[in-house]
């Protein structure tokens, strides 16, 4: 504990306009040099929590309270919100390529942000992106600035990505599955480049479906499971004894790196439900293997152990 | 550099090349198609036709008569009329064309900026009464027929209500040079511009509308935005850029194609001696020479606008520079 909480999203509820609920209960919380590692399948809604920090999904009903550095974000003006987007809080995203404009440099991109949020000269600006790229362990910055996303591979845009995300020092940086579109010794890098930018005393939110990626860079872990936030706690401690069923079922189908291997890997049975057609209770008693007659009343977030959340009705006391 | 601004030359004038035989071979070439018998007239003598025959040389074979006729068009530049004749058809092209110019750069302002208005407002607004009601106009401004307004705004503005304070200004049909009075021109100018730019208006319009909300689509603006971008600089700066590239060659293409005599029934129904008159007076008497000439002046246009819209394409999009393994 004792670190300063950074983000805290309590009870974050997303709806559409028509009423079908894509968040239900989403609780987290990140403090300064934690990295938080949000895991889930394809579509349990850990983008749109990222994107919901970063007040990037407008025509959606946000509810709950999503708290950063004390102040309350839901319901607060979008000018107020724009100043914070960039300089107080940032986001990386998945796919470098099309995440810069295609038609611009990406130094004259990063010079943009930096220019949004300080009054600071052209000439400045430049010479801060450049400073940024080199920190970034890319090789003469000053002409890399000035080429377009096309011309510089993957992991230099996700490297450039990352500069124009820490341009104007935000304590929160949000890095929604940074290292998918790359191949296998550019991730690690980039996850080193994380790991540092962590220990620098930002916080981190780590949006990915990779335990792997989790177990690398990640202090705590937070496991979504069909919009709702299922187990949270820190890495060693859930990756060794999880106690949500789901996140069981999700470490046992890692495949194991020594031993026999095994005829086939473990998968969890069933799809995880649409968002319109989720069960009245706990939303994993479908494909769970421990449910209950108790499982048809949704169980709550328990602290049944110091720093580890979890919703099941095992932990109920 | 100079490589691809060869070759790129080297293609126009082929294009050029062959535009001009194929023009020449639909009213040279084709059976049935013999000048003498129209420039002799109706009912003359055998000896007339073939005194005509041999002064213009339709005796002679077909690719010696293409050459000549070439060169007195772009050589000698001494081609005259088979209708007025004497009357020379490169000089009456020259003079013709600052009309024509003139004309089409007053729509081409009105139709980028009306089309800019319309189409930023209707995107930003989308699916509102506001975009419905653009749309809508934009459909009715391109479905009417530029001639039919024309007329219309002729029969409005110069007699029904020329006398009252809204039309008292509008000057009678016709063109005022600039260097005569750059004032009478732009009064001479203003209602044949806007109407000839109402049709183009709907169509920019309908089309930046598209390409901007699909370019909003894209995962840059999401990042423009999380940058902490207003939404004024979020639709101005990341949208239109991403959105220019359909409408830059759109617009290319039509100016050029205007310039070139596109904007005929507009010169016609407001009088302006435009080329575009000209082609029609040409078509109207089938005057050959007058036919090539004006032809052969809107080809030019067009490759000419053609080259420098490839040109701002390879600005605004430095994917295209690299050449084919772009995108």
């Amino acid at each position: 504990m004792g670190a300063e909480m950074l983000l805290k999203l309590h009870h974050l509820h997303l709806e559409l306009p028509n009423g079908t609920a894509l968040l239900e209960d989403v609780s987290l919380n990140v403090r300064r040099g934690d990295a938080l590692g949000v895991v889930g399948e394809s579509g349990s809604g850990k983008s749109l929590t990222a994107m919901s920090v970063m007040g990037l999904l407008p025509g959606l009903k946000a509810s709950g309270s999503i708290c950063f550095e004390g102040r309350e974000l839901l319901g607060m003006k979008d000018r107020e919100w724009r100043r914070l987007r960039g300089a107080g809080m940032a986001m990386i995203f998945q796919d470098p390529m099309t995440a810069f404009l295609p038609v611009r440099s990406i130094g004259a991109q990063i010079d943009e942000q930096i220019r949004l949020h300080d009054r600071v000269s052209r000439r400045e600006a430049r010479a801060r992106t450049v400073a940024l790229l080199g920190r970034m362990g890319v090789p003469d910055p000053e002409a890399a600035a000035k080429r377009y996303p096309h011309q510089l591979s993957g992991g230099l845009r996700q490297r450039a990505m990352i500069a124009m995300a820490l341009s104007c020092g935000p304590s929160l940086l949000i890095a929604d599955e940074p290292t998918t579109a790359l191949d296998v010794t550019v991730q690690a890098q980039i996850l080193t480049l994380l790991c540092e930018i962590r220990d620098s005393g930002a916080g981190v939110m780590l949006i990915t479906h990779d335990m792997g990626v989790v177990a690398q860079t990640c202090t705590h872990v937070a496991v979504v499971y069909s919009g709702l936030v299922v187990e949270q706690g820190p890495v060693a401690a859930v990756m060794a004894r999880p106690l949500h069923p789901y996140t069981q079922a999700l470490l046992e189908a890692i495949p194991p790196l020594d031993g026999p291997r095994p005829e086939a890997l473990p998968t969890i049975p069933g799809r995880p439900p649409a968002p319109d057609a989720r069960p009245e209770g706990c939303v994993f008693a479908p494909r769970c293997r421990f449910v209950r007659p108790d499982c048809a009343v949704r169980p709550a977030l328990r602290e049944p152990e110091e720093g580890r959340h979890v919703a099941c009705v095992l932990y109920d006391a | 550099m100079i490589r691809s601004f060869a070759s790129r030359t080297g293609q126009m004038l082929l294009v050029i090349f062959g535009i001009s035989v194929l023009v020449f071979c639909i009213f040279f070439a084709t059976p049935g198609a013999d000048p003498t018998a129209r420039i002799a007239g109706r009912g003359a003598s055998p000896q007339v036709v073939a005194r005509i025959r041999a002064e213009y040389g339709f005796d002679r074979p077909l690719p010696v008569q293409y050459v000549t006729m070439m060169q007195k068009l772009f050589v000698s530049r001494d081609l005259t009329s088979f209708v007025n004749h004497g009357q020379r058809v490169v000089p009456e092209v020259l003079q013709a064309a600052p009309v024509t110019l003139s004309l089409v750069l007053w729509a081409a302002f009105f139709w980028v900026s009306g089309s800019l208005v319309f189409g930023i407002a209707s995107a930003v607004l989308r699916d509102s009464w506001v975009d419905r009601l653009l749309m809508v106009l934009g459909l009715i401004g391109l479905s009417m027929p530029v001639f039919w307004l024309g007329e219309v705004v002729n029969l409005v503005t110069q007699s029904r209500w020329h006398d009252t304070f809204l039309f008292r200004w509008v000057p009678p049909l016709g063109y005022v040079p600039f260097s005569q009075s750059p004032w009478g021109w732009a009064k001479a100018l203003f209602l044949p511009s806007l109407t000839l730019a109402v049709c183009f208006i709907g169509l920019y319009a309908r089309v930046l509308r598209s390409e901007l909300l699909t370019a909003m689509g894209e995962d840059s603006i999401r990042t423009a935005r999380a940058k902490g971008a207003g939404p004024v600089r979020v639709w101005l700066w990341h949208g239109l850029r991403l959105s220019w590239l359909s409408y830059v060659s759109l617009f290319g293409l039509d100016f050029a194609q205007l310039l070139g005599g596109g904007a005929l029934l507009t010169e016609v129904v407001f009088a302006l001696p435009g080329v575009g008159r000209l082609t029609y007076q040409a078509l109207a008497t089938l005057d050959l020479p007058l036919i090539m000439a004006t032809v052969m002046y809107a080809a030019v246009f067009v490759v000419i606008a053609n080259a420098l819209v490839d040109g701002l394409y390879a600005l605004l999009d430095p994917r295209i520079r690299e050449g084919r393994h772009g995108r």
